[in-house]
């Protein structure tokens, strides 16, 4: 069955299958890859305590009203490392790479923010 | 009081062109019964049509049928005038002048499926901007457009591999119509 379709295709149309598969292809990487992010805005209750380019790997120590949220920073990319809030969810969260990706650690009013070379519109920043 | 009546005078061209439009209708009807994962991400089974409409009567006789189509199927499906309608308008317009030009390929080369698939991507192309223009004016809808780019590649290929083959089967017949009139004349 798919001999006897192959054979409709003729060899400009794999010409044309081939280029729209590149497009498609470029298309995705383009709109579907954020920005990879080039620092990081930590900030310590509600204001910046310090802006930090990702590279190169730092450990930084953020003071909050519980405790102090340690921020490393590794291979242009940023975690909470530890916090001394109860459920733990910004450090759960992980590696942040791209752009626009964010770990907000409460109670303990620290939060990390990956921002690229232009700011993008999500429901927090419109 | 004298019943009126309301002639039309017809070609047989007009009845061929509604011919198709309503074998048109018919795969658009049959395409609604189809789930689709994500609103807009169809098959567009009705294209198979236009494709062979093309092939054989030419671009002016693929412009009424798909029009046809896309006016008459927004009358069944009571959305005339409504977006979706002007969505279907949209892709249909910039696919037919699209294939316009990808009508002059050399045939020796170019098949129906590259015609299917440049029809397909103009399509959505038109699509798009009727969304982002009028429906949905916001840079968000750009994360979706991989995904029917993706769509246009796949039943853009489908579609233009099923008119192929059409147009084969009908090729063989007539030959074969023809052996046969030469091996038992009438």
């Amino acid at each position: 069955m798919f001999s006897a379709a192959l054979q409709h295709i003729k060899p400009g149309d794999w010409l044309t299958l081939l280029l729209g598969s590149i497009f498609v292809a470029l298309l995705t990487l383009k709109l579907w890859n954020g920005d990879l992010a080039d620092k990081a805005v930590i900030r310590g209750g509600g204001k910046i305590f310090r802006e930090v380019p990702l590279s190169p790997d730092q450990q930084i120590e953020v003071p909050g009203p519980l405790g102090v949220s340690i921020i490393s920073i590794h291979d242009r990319k940023a975690r909470i490392a530890s916090d001394p809030s109860p459920r733990q969810y910004c450090v759960r969260q992980g590696w942040l790479q791209q752009a626009g990706e964010i770990a907000l650690c409460l109670p303990n009013q620290v939060s990390v923010e990956l921002i690229g070379s232009k700011r993008k519109y999500d429901s927090l920043n419109y | 009081m004298t019943a009126s009546t309301i002639k039309l005078n017809t070609t047989s061209e007009d009845h061929h062109i509604a011919h198709m439009a309503a074998v048109a209708l018919g795969l658009t009807i049959l395409e609604s019964a189809i789930p689709s994962p994500l609103p807009g991400v169809k098959p567009g089974l009705a294209n198979i049509v236009t494709l062979i409409v093309l092939a054989r009567y030419g671009w002016r006789t693929a412009v009424w049928v798909s029009l046809l189509r896309v006016v008459a199927g927004s009358l069944l499906f009571g959305n005339f005038l409504t977006p979706g309608f002007f969505l279907s308008l949209s892709g249909a317009v910039l696919s037919l002048i699209v294939l316009a030009f990808a009508q002059h390929l050399p045939t020796r080369w170019f098949g129906p499926v590259s015609h299917s698939i440049y029809a397909a991507f103009a399509h959505i192309t038109g699509q798009m901007l009727v969304v982002y223009l009028w429906l949905i004016p916001h840079a968000g809808i750009a994360y979706l457009i991989p995904v029917f780019a993706t769509a246009a590649l796949v039943f853009g290929t489908v579609n233009g591999l099923i008119a192929a083959r059409f147009m084969e089967d009908k090729k063989t017949l007539v030959h074969e119509n023809h052996e046969r009139h030469e091996k038992f004349p009438a």
